[in-house]
């Protein structure tokens, strides 16, 4: 019980977190919430048994990616236009 | 506004009705897996394979010609990335000019950067006995060096040098393969003595082609890093 509670919680930050990076017109503050959804999902899966695809998915999900973001935005620019 | 809280009253349904549908149907930490081909796995794979990490057992003997393939298309993106980047406004001989990393930064990385790099290792070495394996240890080695580019400057990988490793082990994964047809008449059939599961030199061929993927997946991973911090605005 007190497990799924934990697990609705986190599932909930993940949801905000995730309409937040779609909402915000500022790029880097979007890319902060998509690495934050990683890190989640990384203790989801570790949660649910899987550490190995934990591992993948915050080294790959939540480091380089978000660190392939950045620099493509420091590359180009930071905020969305409409 | 009013498309907007449309929206999120569909997201806050749905979210509802598949957490509800989830919780109901699939008892949550229940062992639901002792069905199927699953319990082959279960109850064989350590003795089929000498592994005692299941997952590595699936992913590098039971299909390891999907892992090439894996491999194969990590390849290609990065090959990908270089090929679109390379030209775009690199300064010819030019250094990256940028602001310096704080002293913090810059002694923090000089201790972690090795830590990191062995990190790496450890969690390829050892993909065959604990959680983790090629492609996370090849990511956590990229990361180190994506720690370097971030905190000095200065820092430049040898392109040529990086290349030059990716293809040996590159090649090394599919000579390991070849020489299983050879040996035993099947595409990277494990033609290395099992030995003792839980044991660093075990698994037969498993820890040979881990190591070749994560050093391949870390430095494909560091190239495309490089690529994208090289190009100018």
């Amino acid at each position: 019980m007190i497990l799924t509670i934990a697990v609705a919680i986190l599932i909930l930050m993940m949801m905000v977190f995730a309409v937040y990076s779609v909402e915000t017109k500022d790029l880097l503050y979007a890319v902060v919430g998509t690495m934050a959804v990683s890190l989640i999902v990384s203790i989801l899966f570790y949660v649910l048994q899987a550490p190995d695809v934990a591992m993948a998915e915050a080294a790959i999900g939540a480091g380089i990616s978000t660190a392939v973001f950045v620099i493509a935005i420091k590359k180009t620019e930071r905020y969305e236009h409409d | 506004m009013i498309k907007k809280s449309i929206a999120l009253i569909l997201i806050a349904i749905l979210f509802v009705a598949i957490f509800f549908t989830l919780a109901n149907d699939l008892p949550f930490g229940d062992n639901r897996t002792t069905t199927g081909v699953s319990d082959k796995y279960i109850y064989h794979g350590v003795n089929d394979t000498g592994a005692s990490n299941l997952v590595t057992a699936i992913v590098v003997n039971y299909r390891g010609f999907d892992t090439l393939g894996e491999v194969t298309v990590l390849f290609v993106a990065a090959t990908g990335v270089g090929a679109v980047l390379y030209n775009m406004g690199r300064p010819a001989g030019k250094k990256r000019k940028k602001t310096e990393a704080s002293l913090i930064v810059r002694t923090g990385s000089r201790i972690l950067f090795p830590m990191m790099l062995l990190f790496g290792a450890y969690i390829f070495v050892h993909g065959h006995l604990t959680p983790g394996g090629g492609f996370q240890g090849g990511a956590v080695i990229a990361t180190a060096f994506l720690f370097k580019y971030v905190s000095d400057t200065r820092y430049h990988i040898d392109h040529n040098k990086f290349t030059a490793t990716e293809s040996v082990v590159g090649m090394t994964f599919a000579l390991v393969g070849i020489m299983g047809l050879l040996l035993t008449g099947y595409f990277l059939f494990n033609f290395l003595p099992n030995g003792s599961p839980g044991e660093l030199l075990s698994a037969g061929i498993i820890p040979i082609i881990y190591v070749a993927i994560g050093i391949k997946v870390g430095a494909e991973l560091t190239g495309i890093l490089d690529n994208m911090m090289e190009v100018e605005q």
